[in-house]
């Protein structure tokens, strides 16, 4: 039975990996969800460049208080004259327009870290890269064919993709080269079998255009719209690890008197 | 008489209180020596409450249109006082439903519950842990996300399989062509309603247990030894002793449900699911659709069995009976004693392996579905339905075989030699490795030659159960 109870304790690991998904390399966000000041910063930086196509429609524009913000702040730096503090924050573009202009209406952001995570939406704004085949000459890393612009090229500037070429067989990569003729030569030198196909992927991503910003501040300001869209998915993250403390402390002295009393009743039983 | 006898006496004049407690509690004897397995009935009891108060406090809350739910709950989430821990409450709990009962049924098949005298409480807790299934299938659906919308949309196109009837009878259900605001009407009514069912369900099983008396660990009947009050020398009255015992056991659960709630109410996406923080959108499918893990090893079973004559009903009705077969189960086991204390090994065995089917059918019905890992379920599908059709032969005592003892065998060795023909011989598991194939072919057939041939060589044999319990 014990051994039973333990090969089922050992396969837990295993399953938990198993609802992640995708094997994209993502890079860590590495959010602190109470620094203040980085929420808001992130929510400057959101309402100025995300809330024109993305709505942030289940929460309201009132919750930004909760970081330290004034009702006089949201209203005169972040809202738009015709919103009130309790509305929700929605936007003024229309669905059927956006679907016109980007293909799809951008989604709403209120949960994408929580549909995708963190370092997903992290990584995400920082992998943009131009590639002429695509309608706003970028595409991204870690969202391929993309329909956004790169909303950020002010600051972070523009980059280029620098492409590494795998020879693949039956989708096992066998060889990795610099450029194409060094991979068509290998297989060449491998027989020349129809079985190798060659792979263009994108290696890594190099400054063509410089922005604002150099690579650090730029981490830094993606880092900030992380927290402010984390903390906004769930504002109430906080409060509940908070309380969690208090209610699993009062369990535990529950659990002592429970226990005495348990055994109080019990020794008369043998 | 104090004032408060003098109500009690008035009350019992015309309603059986005091009857009531002493038969049920002060006076209903169960054995001593419960172990940790027996706190699980009480816990599923809890969870059910808990289910209901919440969910009442949801619906005050909730809209169930497609237009709405999924704002509503964000809004329940944000907006609404405490809003947020009765959510996180209510879908943690609908987990944590399933995982006490899981337990409270391993245990009730562990020490022989479900055999004579108590074949009516098994049946009723089967039919409870059926209709938990459904409420918990249809209270998926709520919250109106991507996976609410595929999840409730692949299962009920299952209904599409069966043959005439089938397609009329899934747009029955649906009220719709397609998965609609008609279909998350009905679900939310019906959602609201079974859980009243269920606890009347709860009501009938406790009925039916106290009738008979509770088992226990040695599987010994303690009314068979009274003393000269009648009371059993094994029975201690449920309350106080049973009653503290179970508090203890209700505030080590909370810890581990508040722990949750508070530090991890998505569990990694399996108590809620990465998809369903998108809402529902007809026109795109998910890459991967999977059940909750409650599901899963059914799931798994499903998309085991390959479609065959031109139609997939054939996994349709495995899963079907990869649930009826509980209901059998008091049938289907032969053996003397109750407990496995003192049954023969080879049910030990096969108890062991049914677990861990259960536990990697379950991984296999999350995960996506490759050439091998179909050939894995398959073979894990046969040993899921051994474990119950082979158990009339591996828990039988005499050596005379019962025209049903001989079906069963024919059944589950039609199975086994059809899945091994349909391994090398037709085209399945072509796209699986031989090494895989070797496997599983070889643990199939050895899982059949151990729990299906060899008992009927020389039968398996309990050992004598004590008169009293023991420890």
């Amino acid at each position: 039975m014990k051994k039973l109870i333990i090969a089922l304790i050992m396969m837990v690991p295993g399953m938990l990996h198993a609802a992640g998904g995708g094997n994209i390399h993502l890079e860590s966000a590495g959010i602190n969800l109470d620094n203040d000041a980085a929420k808001q910063r992130g929510a400057k930086y959101f309402v100025n460049y995300c809330l024109n196509c993305h709505s942030l429609q289940y929460e309201r524009w009132q919750r930004m208080q909760e970081f330290g913000l004034s009702l006089d702040d949201i209203r005169e730096k972040l809202m738009p004259a015709s919103a009130k503090p309790g509305d929700l924050m929605k936007i003024a573009m229309k669905p059927d327009d956006a679907k016109a202009w980007f293909g799809n209406p951008a989604p709403d952001l209120t949960l994408e870290t929580r549909l995708r995570g963190e370092d997903w939406v992290y990584t995400y704004l920082k992998s943009f890269y131009l590639d002429d085949t695509r309608p706003f000459g970028v595409n991204n890393t870690v969202f391929d064919k993309v329909g956004m612009p790169h909303v950020l090229w002010e600051l972070q500037g523009f980059n280029k993709p620098v492409y590494r070429f795998d020879v693949a067989r039956s989708g096992h990569v066998e060889q990795s080269f610099e450029s194409e003729a060094e991979a068509e030569a290998w297989i060449k030198e491998h027989g020349g079998d129809a079985e190798f196909k060659v792979n263009r992927v994108v290696d890594h991503l190099q400054t063509a255009v410089p922005g604002q910003l150099d690579e650090a501040e730029y981490d830094k300001v993606v880092r900030d719209i992380v927290t402010f869209m984390a903390y906004m998915a769930e504002p109430v993250k906080l409060e509940r690890q908070r309380l969690g403390i208090w209610v699993l402390l009062f369990l535990a002295v529950l659990f002592v008197s429970a226990y005495l009393l348990k055994k109080e009743y019990w020794k008369d039983i043998h | 008489m104090s004032t408060m006898q003098n109500l009690v006496n008035w009350i019992d004049d015309r309603f059986p209180m005091t009857k009531v407690w002493n038969e049920h509690l002060a006076q209903y004897y169960a054995p001593r020596n419960f172990n940790f397995w027996y706190f699980f009935g009480s816990l599923a009891l809890l969870v059910l409450v808990n289910q209901i108060l919440t969910g009442v406090w949801l619906a005050m809350m909730y809209k169930p249109s497609a237009a709405d739910a999924f704002a509503s709950i964000e809004y329940i989430m944000r907006d609404v006082e405490w809003g947020w821990l009765i959510r996180y409450m209510h879908s943690t709990g609908a987990s944590a439903f399933f995982i006490v009962i899981y337990l409270h049924m391993f245990r009730g098949i562990l020490y022989g519950s479900h055999k004579n005298p108590r074949e009516m409480v098994w049946l009723f807790g089967v039919v409870i842990y059926v209709v938990m299934m459904a409420t918990a299938f249809m209270g998926y659906l709520l919250p109106w996300g991507q996976m609410s919308f595929w999840g409730a949309q692949v299962i009920v196109n299952l209904f599409q399989a069966i043959p005439l009837v089938g397609e009329e009878l899934s747009v029955w259900i649906r009220g719709d062509y397609v998965i609609s605001d008609a279909t998350l009407n009905r679900f939310f009514a019906l959602h609201f309603l079974l859980p009243f069912i269920l606890a009347a369900l709860v009501f009938l099983h406790i009925v039916a247990l106290h009738k008979v008396g509770s088992n226990n660990p040695d599987g010994v009947e303690i009314k068979k030894n009274k003393d000269e009050n009648g009371i059993p020398k094994d029975g201690i009255p449920f309350h106080p002793y049973y009653t503290v015992k179970d508090i203890v056991g209700v505030v080590v659960f909370l810890m581990f449900f508040a722990g949750i709630i508070f530090f991890w109410p998505e569990a990694n996406g399996y108590f809620i699911e990465k998809p369903n923080f998108e809402p529902a959108n007809p026109l795109k499918t998910p890459e991967h659709i999977a059940p909750v893990w409650y599901f899963t090893p059914f799931y798994a079973i499903l998309r085991a069995v390959p479609s065959f004559a031109g139609t997939q009903v054939w996994g349709v009705i495995a899963m079907g009976v990869s649930i009826v077969a509980f209901f059998l189960l008091p049938w289907l086991d032969k053996s003397n004693a109750k407990s496995h204390r003192y049954k023969g090994p080879l049910f030990k065995y096969a108890l062991a392996i049914f677990v861990v089917t259960f536990a990697i059918l379950g991984y296999l019905g999350v995960v996506s579905a490759t050439a091998d890992r179909t050939l894995v379920a398959q073979m894990l599908t046969l040993i899921y339905f051994g474990f119950f059709f082979l158990m009339p032969a591996y828990t039988r005592e005499t050596s005379d075989k019962t025209t049903m003892t001989k079906i069963y065998f024919i059944v589950m060795a039609i199975a086994t030699i059809a899945t091994l023909y349909y391994w090398w011989l037709f085209d399945g598991g072509a796209d699986g490795s031989m090494l895989v194939k070797l496997i599983v072919t070889a643990i199939s057939a050895g899982h059949f030659l151990i729990f299906g041939v060899k008992p009927w060589l020389k039968p398996e044999q309990s050992k004598p159960v004590p008169e009293r319990v023991t420890g």
